[in-house]
């Protein structure tokens, strides 16, 4: 009986076992949903709202939604695309992002799944927040400019490492990144290159140092392919 | 009065003191900082330090939780701590004037501290009182009925450093106002019958009453309330929750403050019938912190239900049936009335919304089944077990049975609660609140319906309009974008910032009304605030970002005149303002002459 359940996903049969979301079981039939805070390692999260789609008429995330028997998922029509499209530009325009000159660019997963969306300009008006840099850390980087909050090290930090390195503070458009040590700096903190935390985040938020250019831009990972043929960079070196 | 400069001994004491009247859970964080801010105006650096060693929680945690809460702070507020309600019903009565006077008098500016840590003045989202408003919080404690007399009362009292508790006891009046009772709030002696009822007839039959009565939950959403408490009490874990929801944030909402000050026997006997239904023997009462003033009062009908073996173990005798409530406080934040956002707060955490499924009747307050409901819903369903479901189906429509209590405020002659029968007219409230020349209604608070006079006749029902209470009323008189930008940046301050669309689309919509309003937009930013209005409602996590911009899109189709007449272009006008757009450059090069500015007839 499980093993017949399935749903449609742009009109293409997706079959799933009872407790799968709509993203485990379209990533294991091999389909692409964009995402940017989901990352099968972890307990779904549905903060960036970047894996929108329409089931049964109604928008939900998918890394979050239940698969159902026989639903209707639209997730490249037309409208769902185009918000995602604004969802993107959203988190674009609210951090600094600039990727020409960012040392992540070519296996960053804001800019790849960006480039897979469509996404011609940043649409909004530039938040331009000032945020800090932190190069407290003998092995890492942390640039809160390119944090997008997905908390994807706030999880791993916790759930895996089992350090709660991170926390998000603040509230509201104020809501920002923190480290958990007596100064608030990450040198200051148990944070280690080895920890799952270091090599989790979507964007060049946390970036190992001594790593940048080992690989050039233009050869990196969605350089060479498109992010719904390699997905997620944390499943890479690259990360 | 606060001391905000404590020795390390005395936050030693008071985290001490903390800990041992409610223990050392990771639950009890937020309570904790609450106790310590309440002790010194701050939570100070050593306190925390002390939390961290004693619970299981970092600095880091800690730190948010303080950054979330409005009203927790890092540094000293000043002896007396002024905040300004700020709901649009407070500044239609001139709070804003109020303010301006205040702080001329004390020489302080809006949201900071004297230089002497005398006092800060603030503000902050709607406490409650519009319908004696304006209103304010100092040092938590509500303050009605403010007017120039006593804004300068006021300021008097702190500069001769009067004690609080030696101040006008008129001052911290708050009146009920019930000038329409109906079905729930007629005949309101509490004798325990529902309870009785209950211990006679058992769960299943309670059950079924409240199923027959149709109670649908009086917080907005209308879920079915016998279904909640029927899927708590069918869920596996046994060890229950009931949480009655006292964070009544939606601004233009008083009914709960009421219901408390005047009714809690009937709240608490609702929350305890719900405890022998689903089987539950903790309770708690999420209390916005705004209503900090009812605690004493809500303490003593605890321990006085304790006593009266209304509470506690062996209910009424029945052994098996224990159950016992505790108030948690809030700390200024709306989001927490959401339900799983109130249980993470109950867990000491920052008010951010859970995804579903699971839901909170399966898996609440640490991870067990919790019922949570309204304060209203908690009285309604004390009443129904009294009198019994047909009784409560006397009144009422077919999907939406019995009666709601409204809190009316705005332009009308008599502000204050109305209880009518689900089915009601807005034109009935209308006549019966004295409004006049009413242009329009805001139903259900800043996240409801904005009405204009031709839908006066819709109804308030669940199949028409639903509502949680709150019933704002706007004259001719009114300027109605100013009741747009109050809400707009109501929510920019509400939302709790997890997911992208209400986080930054929120903010996206409140800078393109404010350029709205100084009448630098064009029709393009109109489309704008529709394009980013339809991506917050269809694509946020939760409710407060579904329904953050409806008063926008309200406007926009029914009042389009209050943008129209202030747009300076019918195409295009930019963002921001080229000349000052220079002011860093011009800073960074050290110029200020004539050539290093754009003239003011160069730009568009």
């Amino acid at each position: 009986m499980t093993e017949q359940s399935s749903f449609r996903l742009d009109g293409r049969p997706i079959p799933f076992k009872s407790g799968q979301t709509i993203m485990d079981a379209a990533l294991a039939a091999g389909v692409y949903i964009p995402h940017l805070c989901h990352n099968p390692e972890f307990a779904p999260h549905g903060s960036c709202r970047i894996c929108v789609v329409r089931a049964n008429g109604r928008e939900v995330s998918a890394c979050t939604a239940p698969a159902a028997l026989d639903m209707e998922v639209e997730s490249e029509s037309g409208s769902v695309r185009a918000l995602r499209v604004a969802v993107l530009q959203m988190l674009f325009v609210e951090g600094n992002h600039v990727c020409p000159g960012c040392e992540k660019s070519g296996a960053c997963q804001l800019q790849a799944v960006a480039y897979h969306c469509g996404m011609l300009d940043p649409h909004f008006k530039h938040v331009f927040p000032r945020r800090d840099l932190d190069a407290s850390h003998p092995d890492v980087i942390l640039d809160l400019n390119r944090c997008i909050l997905c908390e994807l090290c706030v999880r791993a930090s916790r759930d895996h490492d089992r350090k709660r390195v991170f926390a998000i503070s603040g509230r509201g458009i104020g809501s920002r990144l923190i480290v958990d040590s007596p100064s608030g700096r990450l040198g200051d903190s148990r944070f280690a290159i080895t920890d799952k935390a270091a090599h989790v985040c979507p964007v060049g938020a946390i970036l190992p140092r001594r790593a940048a250019y080992r690989v050039p831009i233009g050869e990196r990972l969605y350089d060479r392919e498109p992010i719904d043929t390699v997905g997620d960079v944390a499943a890479h070196e690259e990360a | 009065m606060p001391n905000p400069n404590p020795s390390a001994a005395q936050i030693a004491t008071v985290v001490e003191r903390s800990l041992a009247r409610l223990g050392s859970g990771p639950d009890t964080v937020l309570q904790h900082l609450i106790a310590l801010q309440q002790a010194f105006s701050f939570v100070p650096e050593r306190g925390i330090e002390l939390l961290v060693q004693s619970i299981d929680v970092t600095r880091a945690q800690v730190l948010a939780a303080v950054d979330f809460y409005a009203f927790l702070h890092l540094s000293p507020r000043g002896g007396y701590d002024i905040r300004f309600s700020d709901n649009i019903t407070d500044r239609m009565l001139g709070n804003r004037q109020l303010l301006d006077d205040l702080c001329g008098r004390l020489g302080v500016e809006v949201g900071e501290t004297r230089a002497d840590q005398r006092v800060t003045v603030d503000l902050t989202s709607c406490t409650g009182m519009c319908d004696q408003a304006p209103a304010m919080l100092i040092n938590g404690l509500a303050v009605t009925r403010l007017d120039e007399e006593r804004i300068r009362h006021i300021a008097a009292l702190v500069d001769t450093r009067v004690p609080l508790q030696h101040w006008p006891q008129e001052f911290f009046a708050v009146s009920n106002n019930v000038h329409r009772p109906g079905l729930l709030l007629r005949d309101l002696e509490a004798r325990d019958a529902g309870l009785q009822s209950l211990l006679d007839r058992g769960a299943d039959a309670m059950l079924a009453e409240i199923e027959r009565a149709g109670l649908r939950g009086r917080g907005g959403a209308g879920f079915t309330t016998a279904l909640k408490w029927r899927f708590c009490r069918e869920a596996e874990n046994p060890d229950k929750v009931v949480v009655c929801n006292a964070d009544e944030g939606e601004p233009g909402t008083f009914k709960d403050r009421v219901l408390l000050t005047s009714y809690a026997d009937l709240v608490l006997e609702g929350m305890t019938i719900c405890a022998g239904v689903v089987g539950a023997r903790e309770g708690f009462i999420y209390l916005r912190g705004e209503y900090l003033y009812l605690v004493e009062h809500l303490e003593a009908v605890l321990q006085r239900r304790r006593e009266q073996g209304l509470l506690g173990r062996s209910i009424r005798g029945r052994a098996g049936f224990d159950f016992d409530i505790r108030i948690h406080l809030g700390a200024g934040a709306y989001i927490c009335g959401e339900e799983s956002a109130l249980i993470e707060s109950l867990e000491g955490k920052r008010g951010v919304t859970r995804k579903r499924p699971p839901f909170p009747v399966t898996e609440g307050y640490l991870e067990r089944p919790t019922v949570v409901n309204n304060v209203e819903t908690f009285l309604a369903a004390a009443r129904i077990a009294e009198h019994g479901g047909y009784w409560f189906r006397s009144e009422g429509t077919d999907k939406s049975a019995g009666s709601k209590i409204l809190s009316v405020s705005g332009d009308c002659a008599r502000p204050g609660i109305y209880e009518v029968p689900f089915g009601t007219s807005v034109a009935q409230v209308l006549g019966d609140c004295g409004a006049e020349d009413t242009q329009a209604v805001q139903v259900s608070g800043a996240a409801g319906a904005t009405l204009a006079e031709g839908e006066f006749e819709r109804v308030l029902a669940f199949e028409d309009l639903p509502t949680a209470g709150s019933f704002m009323v706007f004259d001719r008189s009114r300027d109605l974008l100013d009741m747009v930008r109050n809400f707009a940046d109501f929510f920019v301050h509400e939302s709790c910032g997890f997911c992208t669309p209400c986080r930054v689309g929120g903010k996206l919509l409140r800078d393109l009304i404010e350029k709205v309003a100084l009448g630098r937009a064009s029709a393009h930013d109109l489309s704008e605030m529709r394009l980013i209005a339809d991506v917050m409602r269809c694509a946020s996590h939760c409710g407060l970002g579904h329904t953050a911009p409806n008063h926008v899109l309200n406007t926009l189709d029914k009042f389009p005149h209050i943008y129209m007449d202030r747009l300076r272009s019918a195409e295009y006008m930019p963002a921001f303002d080229l000349d000052s757009a220079l002011a860093e450059a011009r800073a960074l090069t050290g110029r200020d002459d004539a050539a290093a500015h754009i003239p003011a007839e160069v730009e568009p």
